[in-house]
């Protein structure tokens, strides 16, 4: 059956277009990525090596001016603290949209979608609200015991903003990869003894398994490279990694001291990517709906 | 029977058609010849990889004849874009368009001819009535069921009245209950617009049932055309004799002179023997409701081949029993017995079996290798 | 005794399975739920808000920042410049994209995949990277500060999404329909614009509205590329947070939301349309 389709089909094609005329539509787009997008990032990786002088300076630097290593080291927690929080919020989310009804499935997909579609800048100025002295946050806070927390200003407040903005992706590889499941497993392992909540542990969350490591990866690469955020809701005292390169850009025009965190940073994210895709869950599982902050 | 007559001019002529893919070593279809008279139901039998499909597709247009011609009512069609055959095509998946819905799926070829509006309206109307979906007319596709998507499909291939219906395993798709009802409607289609249909399949029962006609594909050949009964009743190869329907098969050797099938110590009755066979290794081939079963050889037929056997199983299929034999050599047969009348022997008993050598047919050997099976279980 | 303990072991499960979802559960969803939803939904009272710090919930209501938005030359240059690049990007994207998906899906090379995984290279890599790296050259060749600057940038974001939702749309289009149209006595044209093209649209759609979200929302680069002489909407809103403070900002997210919701939304309604019908 399936391989009569297929012959059809590739029989189809010699008769009606020569085979892969259509490859050469990829070359514009192709180009215009390569000068503007892998050229430009190829500049960088070289500034960070040759600039000012040819060599290793900018990094051993990073390692000796006090401020780059703690810097990464807290963009690393801080992205690990994201992906985790992230991922306890949306696993139960992920799990209820596999056992509503298909209408109620919708109203959760598009609330899951809704930080994704709202504007970066409005969604910020919205936690810059919340979470400023005397906002709605601390006033609640007050009224439960905890006086004078604000989180403006801090790593905390930043990691609030970004596990929002990050939910959908997470929600959404572990919604596909719940999916999957069939829940008749769980009765299976109910009827060979075990409770369900082991039934759950052992059967239930195995299986989901590719895709929490797809959307924690997701999520853990997206938080690395963060700027907006940080920018708004942080402070220059306990600035991320993105501050400190766009300021030596934009201040000191240090395009290789900048280039070499940026290296690093882009190091980083390419191992994860590496690794992630070792174990065959790459992020693509999501489909492609990604946010630049 | 004469080419330059009236009669013959009408028609699909294959004439010595190959195909060979760019990359591959072998013809996927490898010179064959085939006549297709006007009206005529005819399928192209074969499992899949067999060449049926892409003579098919070679008849439509979408594949490029390497060698050989194809001629419509005498003219060469060989090289002419698809679209002007004048064929109509139906598809496995339906290859409906999923935007339009079922009368303007319809609609469309009278569309590309330009067909006055009231006319389309008209035919298209006609036509939905006849594989009875004027219900549905205002329908998209994916709101029809399989079978409804195929009926549309076949009525969208006709309306225009081509030349002639090709469809490729149009109810490969449809589970069985469907494609019994749908192999109905396409026979009654066939009755009533009297029309070329060429149907491609790979499912025996479907091409006896609906063919005038069949023409058993193998690697790229016609190993067979001939009516249903003739293939069944007298296969002319071990492949069409293996491919339609089930089978006992005897392994010997031939002797034209004394009219026997040489057998082990047997020596089987075989009147009106191709000549080209003496002395080849041939196989007697018996279908399973030739085959009587008697308690020992005093009751079988002065004039009928009888040989021994051991009964391996009996199974019920409800309008018969299906028993399976083994005989001395290790051949394994099969044997259908009415349900009525009482049964000779029990698994692991003895039996004897016997046939009328009319109802066998004697074909060569496989090319004498060792694989081939000695002798066909049920389903092969 | 047995029997007891059967039932009784049984009877969450059935309820569990019947009636969707426990309360725990529906508690757990709900906050999550709201924490979705809160800071979408602050921006559109606080852009009705009186009084002229970013005080919520507002104690007084009027327009005034909605007037002060669309009243200013600034705010509505800003709005003017990002929607113009927005449209151009979606443009070229949609272009760029729709020629890489049919490129993609329509013919077999080598080097295929490669050329696939280049395309989504702009979403995953660090955004402040992509934004220093374009700044840098960008000063070289003189683009920073120039429109077509802005437009090439962000169709290099951009790009990702139109191939995706191009691509998506291209494969799931049964190309035995081609076939079929041609043995209907069809020729290629009409094939492809009766055929193809309605099937494919919204796909297209949906590329061009993502593409000039893409854009109109796009910070990070935009904050490099900006001069005194153009900037776009959000980095005029940037500036407005960090530099002057000016509640203008929240008339101009109210703004940005809608207009984002519905430029994203109005593909998906003429797509279910077309499935409904």
């Amino acid at each position: 059956m399936t391989t009569t389709t297929i012959k059809a089909r590739s029989q189809g094609r010699e008769a009606t277009r020569p085979r892969g005329r259509a490859a050469w539509f990829v070359l514009p787009a192709t180009a215009l990525l390569l000068v503007f997008f892998f050229y430009p990032i190829a500049t960088i990786v070289w500034r960070s090596l040759t600039e000012p002088d040819a060599g290793f300076g900018n990094y051993t630097a990073l390692l000796h001016d006090g401020l780059s290593v703690k810097v990464l080291v807290r963009t690393l927690v801080t992205a690990l603290i994201v992906a985790a929080t992230t991922l306890v919020i949306a696993y139960p989310y992920a799990y209820a949209m596999t056992k509503v009804r298909p209408r109620t499935r919708a109203v959760l997909t598009v609330i899951v979608l809704l930080p994704f579609w709202t504007s970066l800048m409005a969604r910020n100025f919205a936690w810059y609200m919340l979470e400023q002295r005397g906002g709605p946050i601390e006033r609640f806070l007050g009224l439960i015991g905890f006086d004078g927390v604000v989180l403006l200003g801090t790593v905390a407040g930043v990691t609030v903003a970004m596990v929002q903005v990050m939910l959908p992706f997470m929600v959404l590889p572990l919604y596909s990869a719940m999916e999957q499941i069939d829940p008749r497993l769980l009765d299976a392992a109910g009827s060979l003894g075990a409770p369900r909540w082991r039934a759950f542990g052992r059967v239930y969350v195995p299986l989901s398994v590719p895709g929490m490591l797809s959307g924690f990866s997701l999520v853990f690469i997206m938080t690395l490279g963060f700027y907006i955020t940080p920018a708004l809701l942080g402070s220059p005292q306990n600035s991320l990694i993105s501050q400190v390169i766009s300021e030596r850009v934009s201040k000191l025009l240090d395009f290789g001291g900048a280039g070499a965190l940026g290296t690093v940073l882009l190091g980083v994210t390419l191992l994860v990517l590496f690794i992630v895709s070792r174990f065959g869950g790459p992020a693509r599982a999501l489909g492609g709906a990604v946010t630049h902050d | 029977m004469n080419p330059n007559s009236q009669e013959a001019a009408r028609g699909i002529r294959i004439k010595g058609v190959s195909k060979l893919y760019t990359g591959t070593s072998h013809p996927a279809v490898d010179e064959v010849s085939l006549d297709i008279a006007d009206g005529e139901f005819m399928t192209f039998l074969g499992p899949s990889g067999s060449g049926k499909t892409t003579m098919l597709s070679m008849l439509a247009g979408f594949v490029s004849v390497s060698a050989g011609s194809i001629e419509i009512d005498g003219r060469d069609v060989s090289r002419l874009k698809p679209h002007k055959r004048d064929l109509g095509v139906v598809f496995q998946q339906y290859a409906l368009f999923p935007h339009l819905s079922v009368t303007k799926n319809v609609a469309f070829p009278l569309q590309q001819r330009k067909t006055p509006k009231a006319e389309i309206a008209r035919r298209v109307a006609e036509t939905l009535d006849l594989v009875h979906l004027g219900d549905y007319a205002d329908r998209l596709p994916g709101q029809l069921s399989g079978g409804q998507q195929q009926r549309v499909a076949l009525a969208r291939a006709v309306v225009y009245e081509p030349r002639a219906l090709l469809m490729d395993e149009p109810l490969g798709a449809l589970d069985k209950r469907l494609r019994d009802q749908l192999q109905r409607e396409i026979a009654r289609m066939h009755r009533e617009l009297g029309m070329t249909f060429i149907f491609v399949t790979h499912d025996q029962h479907e091409a006896l049932t609906l063919s005038d006609r069949i023409a058993v594909f193998n690697e790229g050949r016609i190993e067979q055309v001939g009516k249903p009964a003739d293939l069944y009743e007298r296969p002319e190869t071990l492949f069409v004799a293996e491919f339609l329907g089930e089978s006992t098969g005897f392994r010997g050797t031939v002797d034209k002179a004394a009219g026997i099938l040489r057998c082990g110590g047997h020596e089987l009755r075989a009147p009106r023997l191709d000549p080209e066979l003496d002395r080849c290794a041939g196989v007697a081939v018996v279908r399973p409701e030739r085959l009587k079963l008697h308690v020992d050889d005093t009751e079988v037929h002065a004039e009928h081949n009888h040989i021994g056997a051991t009964v391996t199983e009996i199974v019920y299929v409800g309008d018969r029993h299906q028993v399976g034999l083994r005989f001395a050599d290790g051949t394994k047969g099969l044997a259908s017995h009415p349900v009525g009348s009482p049964l000779p022997a029990m698994p692991g008993e003895g039996v004897t079996v016997s046939w009328d050598p009319r109802h066998q047919a004697i074909v060569r050997d496989h090319a004498g290798g060792p694989a081939a099976p000695a002798a066909v279980p049920a389903g092969a | 005794m047995t029997e007891a303990t059967e039932t009784r072991e049984r009877e969450p499960v059935k309820a569990q399975r019947d009636g969707g979802i426990g309360w725990g559960l529906r508690t757990a969803v709900g906050l999550t739920a709201l924490l979705l939803i809160a800071p979408t939904v602050v921006v559109i009272p606080m852009s009705f808000s009186g009084a002229t710090t970013f005080e919520f919930p507002p104690k007084s209501w009027s327009l005034r920042w909605y007037k002060s938005f669309f009243g200013s030359e600034k705010w509505m240059y800003a709005l003017l410049t990002s929607v113009q690049i927005g449209l151009l990007v979606a443009v070229a994207a949609t272009i760029l994209g729709v020629a890489v998906a049919l490129g993609l899906t329509r013919s077999r090379f080598r080097g295929r995949g490669a050329v696939r995984q280049l395309m989504m290279a702009p979403m995953i890599m660090p955004g402040i990277v992509v934004a220093i790296a374009i700044y840098g050259v960008f000063i070289r060749w003189q683009l920073n500060g120039t429109a077509i600057g802005f437009v090439i940038a962000h169709t290099v974001l951009a790009l990702p999404f139109v191939v995706t939702a191009v691509s998506t749309s291209l494969a799931g289009y049964d190309r035995t329909q081609d076939i079929a149209a041609a043995t209907l006595g069809a020729t290629a044209w009409t094939t492809f614009f009766r055929i193809t093209v309605p099937q494919v649209l919204p796909g297209v759609l949906s590329g061009f509205a993502f593409a000039f979200v893409t854009s109109l929302d796009e910070v990070v680069v935009a904050l490099f590329l900006q001069t005194p002489d153009i900037q776009t909407l959000p980095v005029q809103m940037y500036n407005s947070i960090t530099l002057e403070i000016d509640p203008t900002i929240a008339a101009a997210s109210s703004v940005m939301v809608v207009a984002t919701t519905l430029v994203l939304l109005v593909p998906q309604l003429v797509r279910r349309e077309r499935r409904t019908r």
